[in-house]
């Protein structure tokens, strides 16, 4: 586990490839999330909405973001988690979640982070931060 | 158009026990194969008391819907923006009161015309304590 004293503004999180987006993945996303939005899995209602077919979750690229930074230092140290999501995310899609300290503050043992999330076009379709405590 | 009268409104507040395989299938869902999310005996040699939640968990536990009786076409909404500020880690265990709110109401104009932009919370409190857990809060825009 990452310790507080080996931390400073530039470290970087080490970075996290995630599988390739399936149908199954959204599918599983929605009950585990109970988000049915029907975007994310049914096919011609997507078609019907314009979206050129079903996109994944921004929700599942912000819990990439969030599996980055407690692989880094553990579920229970998250203060704060943010993101904004910038570009759509298909099933195929694959996904790769860096992060960098901009800010450390010795009092409060907490970090600040800078994250986001690229596809294989390296396109970032999300970006956040977050407030850690160590 | 979502009127600003909505701002403030609230939503009744559900109450959710967080279960064990709804952690376990949501980190299964989002691809961490972490153990501490499977296995207590992996979280109490990580040092957590009980199973902890992957920290966008909180999504899952849903108020009643805030956005029912809006007007809002869920084919015509992209999530914008998202964050979580927590107070207490959640736990498999935990007994949460969610409650939704709206917290903003405004209008956008960008290269795809104009957009109303809805800012809503989901506040978690222990339901024993009535301790804050949790506040998210979530941006979502409305294409015309």
């Amino acid at each position: 586990m990452t310790r507080f004293e080996d931390i400073r503004p530039g470290t970087e999180l080490p970075q996290l490839e995630k599988d390739a987006i399936t149908r199954v993945q959204l599918a599983r996303y929605a009950g585990a999330s109970a988000d049915f939005n029907p975007i994310h899995i049914d096919e011609p209602y997507a078609q019907a909405a314009g979206m050129g077919g079903v996109i994944a979750h921004g929700m599942l690229s912000m819990a990439f973001l969030g599996q980055l930074v407690t692989d880094w230092a553990g579920p229970t140290s998250v203060l704060r988690l943010e993101a904004r999501f910038r570009s759509i995310v298909r099933p195929g899609d694959v996904l790769t979640v860096r992060g960098t300290v901009t800010e450390t503050d010795a009092a409060a043992r907490t970090a600040h982070v800078r994250l986001s999330c690229e596809n294989q076009e390296g396109t970032t379709v999300t970006d956040g931060g977050a407030v850690v405590r160590f | 158009m979502i009127d600003r009268s909505q701002i403030g409104r609230q939503t009744e507040s559900g109450l959710i026990e967080v279960e064990k395989g709804a952690i376990r299938r949501f980190a299964e869902a989002i691809g961490d194969h972490n153990p501490i999310y499977f296995d207590e005996a992996a979280a109490r040699a990580a040092g957590h008391e009980r199973i902890p939640a992957p920290p966008t968990f909180v999504t899952s536990l849903r108020p009643p819907d805030i956005r029912e009786g809006m007007g809002v076409d869920m084919r015509r909404l992209l999530h914008g923006e998202q964050s979580f500020d927590v107070k207490r880690p959640l736990h498999a265990g935990d007994r949460v009161r969610v409650v939704a709110r709206v917290a903003d109401v405004s209008e956008k104009t960008g290269r795809s015309g104009t957009m109303d932009v809805l800012v809503t919370e989901q506040i978690g409190t222990d339901a024993d304590t009535g301790a804050l857990m949790f506040v998210g809060r979530s941006t979502v825009l409305i294409r015309r």
